[in-house]
């Protein structure tokens, strides 16, 4: 009887100890592994959006002035070349998506899911291992502190512990930033959606998404190494402006016929009823302007000005 | 070690466990049990029983990014971000939002494949059980998502267009006993039959061979906001180059205070 009684218990402890493990895996039929790519259709290029652009970002007073101060020249301080962007560059970089998870090798257990690395930013590693957040007064890094869990079958990440550093479009985000993602697959697209919550310089979440393809070309997996090199910005130096003196303040207006109280952001410009308060101010120009630079990136776009996904 | 106390914790600590399992598979959704899926081989009542979330309500638009495109009129000739093909672009750079109003087009930036990328509010309800309506502010237009084994009905096209609707599941019907279906996660909606309309306020076409492809994905955040993501994928080997593909953020409101019916207007 004791035998029967302690393979029961050893049945019971096995067989939860493997399910427990599995609690990681993703949903049998849903694969995230894979080369992701987009079209940028979102936010394209750099006529999508100008240096002072804040249009539909929820910025608060406290981030209102730090855009105006900012320049953009800071990132060729000896001192910020290398410090790379922060994870929430995936929503809104123009990089690649490459994805692949990382196993245990004895069970074969989901460790980790990592999307891969850019130019200018590091690998994203999302713990499935039911390891905590670190403690609120632990190191900051870049790339933050990331776990995930499948709800149902999406991937959900929650991201913490980023330094202070630039959010989409030179926008600031704090140390305190969180961040939400989810990785939502239909058929051979990949809807990555997040929320982005900064008590310091957004007065409401921040909503992002980008949509992806499947691609059998091989992209980029790893941050390139950095190396600092002189860039016109000596050590020790942060470029900034004074109040009153940032030059590109109006730009927005003067080019799209905006209005600075939309350029300048702010949780109203997000919602329809704020196109009735800017109706009588906005002037739609006659045509659609880029300088020869931006032309010559495909700045107002046209046929073959997106690359088609290969697949 | 044989003493009846010993057998007594056998046991508990037997059933404990196992009980554990159990309610762990069940908040894992292993139960298969919970709405919007299909017990062994019956079939669920209709779309409205059948469905995994609840879309019916207010919902407000986010416009958090292309907002230069999709708040107000870009300029003529502003295609960035857009694959147009050429005969698109002859399209579109004859545009004359006046002859829209004189023709009576004022509503070509109203069609399906564009009105759910608009500064809009929606409502959400059932018309019947398998027809869920959605009403727009934003040009007063309605949509109506057809459930069931149906095919795109011929007929006159409208902006709107015949939208077949169905659950749809991400994981394979795998594992867990053949006669479960896997739980249905998100909504998927096919859009033909539209009248040739416009993709962006400027002009660029999106012609009537048109099929507008969208995935409904409803979440909800930690602090209780209800969010939809409407990711729209529109195929036109016509206008253009390849399929276009763009995400929609709808959030949640309380009531329809906010609802603000605007008609179609070709120029703002």
């Amino acid at each position: 009887m004791k035998i029967l009684y302690a393979a029961a218990i050893a049945i019971v402890v096995v067989g939860y100890v493997g399910f427990a493990q599995g609690v990681n895996e993703a949903p049998e039929g849903v694969e995230l592994t894979g080369n992701w790519v987009s079209r940028s259709f979102t936010e394209w290029n750099t006529n999508t959006h100008r240096a002072f652009d804040f249009l539909g970002m929820p910025l608060n007073e406290a981030a209102h002035a730090w855009t105006l101060s900012h320049s953009e020249e800071q990132a060729s301080e000896p001192e910020r070349q290398c410090a790379f962007y922060s994870s929430t560059y995936f929503p809104y970089g123009f990089a690649p998506l490459p994805m692949w998870k990382e196993t245990e090798l004895q069970t074969g257990s989901t460790v980790a899911w990592v999307v891969g690395g850019w130019l200018d930013v590091v690998p994203m590693v999302i713990w499935m291992d039911g390891r905590p957040h670190p403690s609120t007064y632990a190191p900051h890094s870049s790339s933050g502190f990331t776990t995930g869990v499948w709800e149902d079958d999406v991937l959900t990440t929650h991201t913490t512990h980023m330094i202070a550093n630039l959010l989409h479009r030179r926008a600031p985000h704090s140390d305190l930033a969180t961040m939400t993602l989810r990785f939502s697959r239909h058929a051979d697209i990949l809807s990555l959606t997040g929320r982005i919550e900064d008590p310091v310089y957004l007065s409401e979440p921040l909503y992002v998404s980008r949509e992806w393809e499947l691609s059998s070309v091989p992209v980029n997996r790893a941050a390139v190494p950095c190396t600092i090199a002189y860039e016109g910005v000596a050590e020790g130096t942060v470029p900034h402006y004074l109040p009153g003196q940032n030059p590109f303040v109006e730009e927005t207006t003067k080019l799209w016929g905006i209005p600075l109280e939309a350029v300048q952001g702010g949780a109203e410009t997000m919602y329809p009823e704020f196109r009735k308060k800017i109706k009588d101010k906005y002037v739609r120009p006659e045509k659609c302007v880029a300088n020869a630079a931006e032309l010559a990136a495909g700045g107002c776009g046209g046929p073959g000005r997106v690359a088609p996904v290969i697949n | 070690m044989g003493h009846p106390f010993f057998k007594n914790v056998y046991l508990l600590i037997g059933a404990g466990g196992l009980a554990v399992i159990l309610l762990t598979m069940q908040d894992r959704g292993y139960s298969q049990t919970g709405r919007g899926t299909t017990q062994g081989n019956q079939t669920a009542p209709n779309a409205k029983a059948a469905a995994p979330f609840d879309p019916t309500g207010y919902w407000v638009s986010l416009i958090t990014n292309n907002w230069r495109f999709r708040m107000v009129p870009p300029a003529k000739g502003d295609y960035a971000g857009l694959p147009i093909s050429v005969a698109g672009k002859k399209i579109a750079d004859a545009w004359d939002p006046a002859r829209d109003e004189a023709a009576g087009n004022q509503c070509k930036y109203y069609g399906a494949a564009s009105i759910m990328y608009q500064p809009t509010r929606l409502h959400i309800t059932w018309q019947d059980d398998n027809t869920l309506r959605m009403d727009t502010d934003a040009g007063t237009q309605t949509r109506l998502f057809q459930f069931g084994n149906r095919t795109a009905p011929q007929g006159r096209s409208t902006w709107q267009g015949s939208s077949v609707a169905a659950w749809e599941a991400r994981r394979a019907n795998v594992g867990r006993g053949n006669n479960t279906a896997p739980s249905a996660r998100y909504l998927k909606v096919t859009t033909t039959n539209m009248l040739p309309g416009y993709l962006r306020k400027n002009g660029v076409p999106y012609g009537e061979s048109a099929v507008l492809t969208e995935y409904y994905d409803l979440f909800q955040e930690q602090d209780g906001t209800r969010m939809m993501f409407v990711t729209a994928v529109v195929q036109d080997p016509v206008n253009l180059e390849q399929r276009y593909i763009v995400i929609s953020h709808f959030k949640k409101e309380p009531d329809g205070s906010k609802w603000d019916p605007t008609p179609c207007s070709a120029r703002w």
